[in-house]
């Protein structure tokens, strides 16, 4: 880290930069007020609002039922996951008793998500780096994944699958071999992605000792999920507070310690592994009964508040959902991960250099409608 | 000694660095070798074989059977289950000639395509499973006004025997 302002006897002076939001490494429309010193970033001021749809306001006039498909443009992909955090969140309000079948089909689709969503993310981490190779492959393996979806959802990403009380319609005939077929293929090709990347040299100096945050700061940042728990701050909502069919499988929390960008990759592909343990567990043993449990046509949440988490593939998704006795909700606020996630992006940055700065949002794997809503 | 230490780092970095440049090398030249394994689809060509999903949303149409019969009685559920918008049903009265009666039936069931998220409710809000999702795809139009369909045939009736 550079501090002495004279180099080679001449002055030199911060400047300012805007990185986005039409650039392409920001994956979205994410504009980044960057002050530089040469090279060094001295500071990151994220500028957000380019992709704001209010959400939460347009909750505010639907009915229940139709919340659902809206979080499907949040965080797109982990949509399965948010659709499911408002139908918990009604089932919660209404006390619901919700079949097993439809928690054990939810909890094999959420975890079939955060898969999909970490094969893209390697994908694309690898392309932010300059390998497009990387992206090839985590699109080749992510296509079964969409293909099961469709079978059975009905679309590849916005699927709309979960209503409140349970299900839209039950699982396709095929979606069980071929969910086995997937994860025996995935096993063999899981290690060409370690061959690929992970021990690459090029990318482990870019990554290795680069945006480090420390696990204080991470907690007072509040930031969640896999780019939390590369810093050692065990907050997995599947473990702590289990929901759907979580509490019945085995399965390990991923820490890490060095809170650097490597460790917040490594806590992915060691995700992808558990994920895959949690599908194992459950594929054969689908209880039979209903996909729905019986709901009214026009759903009335008692008036109250109601707030319920999950874990998407990003961290933490809350759901906040005031009603006072009407078809539509009071207030409807979605606490989402990706936003929390990006205000920590100042503090691992600084001192670092400019192209450093690429790969460290890529770890925090940002998703820019989730951000905005 | 030192020496011989910092040289064999320096080297041992140097041979590390090139054994994994050599295994990721190794996994794209296996592709290279194997084109068979790849696993792209030639689109625009493979139009005849291409065959989506039967519960893959691609746009609401209304059923018509051979004597160009719908199931729809106009009761507007769908319009209702809408989020966006994106169903407009206009009815009219129709006058029974032998008995003079006045019956409601749709005039128009308009489908905005531009304004549609494919989220399924319409279809699972119709009592009478009227409408389902087609499985076409190839939506791209020059006009926008081309996106705006009106759903039922021209002189298309409601199947006997739905209403009641």
């Amino acid at each position: 880290m550079i501090t002495d302002k004279t180099v080679l006897g001449s002055e030199t002076q911060e400047y300012f930069i805007n990185m986005g939001p039409q650039h392409p490494s920001t994956h979205g429309v994410l504009r980044l007020l960057l002050t530089l010193d040469g090279e060094i970033i001295r500071k990151v001021e994220p500028h957000m609002g380019y992709i704001h749809r209010s959400i939460e306001k347009m909750c505010e006039k639907d009915s229940y039922q139709q919340i659902v498909h809206l979080t499907d443009r949040m965080d797109y992909l982990s949509c399965h996951i948010n659709n499911e955090a408002v139908c918990l969140t009604v089932e919660q309000g209404l006390q619901l008793e919700i079949p097993e079948r439809v928690k054990v089909i939810r909890t094999i689709i959420s975890e079939l998500t955060r898969l999909s969503s970490h094969q893209l993310w390697w994908g694309v981490m690898g392309m932010d780096l300059g390998a497009i190779t990387t992206f090839l492959y985590g699109f080749r393996d992510r296509e079964m994944i969409t293909d099961i979806f469709e079978e059975t959802c009905g679309a590849r990403l916005t699927m709309n699958y979960n209503v409140p009380g349970g299900l839209m319609f039950d699982i396709h005939p095929n979606f069980q071999k071929r969910t086995k077929d997937f994860i025996s293929y995935f096993k063999t090709k899981l290690p060409e992605y370690k061959e690929l990347l992970t021990g690459n040299v090029i990318f482990e100096e870019r990554t290795k000792g680069i945006g480090y945050i420390s696990k204080e700061d991470v907690i007072s940042y509040g930031v969640t999920g896999p780019s939390g728990r590369g810093s050692g701050f065990s907050c997995d909502i599947r473990k702590h507070h289990p929901y759907s069919a979580y509490d019945r499988v085995q399965f390990k929390e991923i820490l890490y310690e060095d809170g650097d960008s490597y460790a917040r990759y490594m806590v992915r592909m060691d995700e992808m592994v558990e994920s895959m343990h949690i599908i194992e567990q459950l594929i054969d043993n689908i209880p039979e009964g209903d996909y729905k449990a019986k709901t009214k046509a026009v759903i009335k949440l008692p008036a109250g508040e109601y707030y319920k988490r999950v874990e998407t593939a990003r961290g933490e998704l809350g759901v906040y959902i005031i009603s006072d006795n009407k078809k539509s909700p009071y207030r409807v606020k979605f606490r989402s991960p990706g936003f929390s996630n990006l205000s920590a992006l100042d503090t691992m940055a600084r001192g670092c250099k400019i192209a450093d700065l690429v790969a460290m949002m890529s770890t925090l794997d940002l998703v820019i409608p989730d951000i905005d809503r | 000694m030192r020496l011989v230490k910092n040289i064999k780092q320096y080297f041992g970095e140097i041979f590390h660095a090139i054994r994994s440049l050599i295994t990721g090398m190794k996994v794209t030249g296996y592709y290279f070798f194997h084109p068979k394994e790849i696993v792209t689809q030639q689109y625009p060509e493979n139009r005849e074989t291409l065959k989506m999903f039967d519960r893959f949303r691609g746009e609401v149409i209304l059923i018509h059977d051979e004597n160009n019969l719908h199931r729809c009685t106009g009761c507007s559920a769908c319009e209702i289950a809408c989020p966006n918008g994106t169903i407009e049903i206009i009815n009219k009265k129709d006058v029974d000639p032998e008995t003079g009666k006045s019956t409601k039936a749709i005039d128009k069931f308009v489908y905005h395509l531009s304004m549609c998220t494919f989220c399924n409710l319409c279809i699972i809000a119709c009592p009478t499973d009227a409408i389902k999702m087609a499985q076409t795809f190839e939506h791209a139009v020059f006009d926008r006004s081309k996106l705006t369909k009106v759903l039922n045939n021209p002189g298309s009736k409601l199947m006997p025997g739905i209403r009641e």
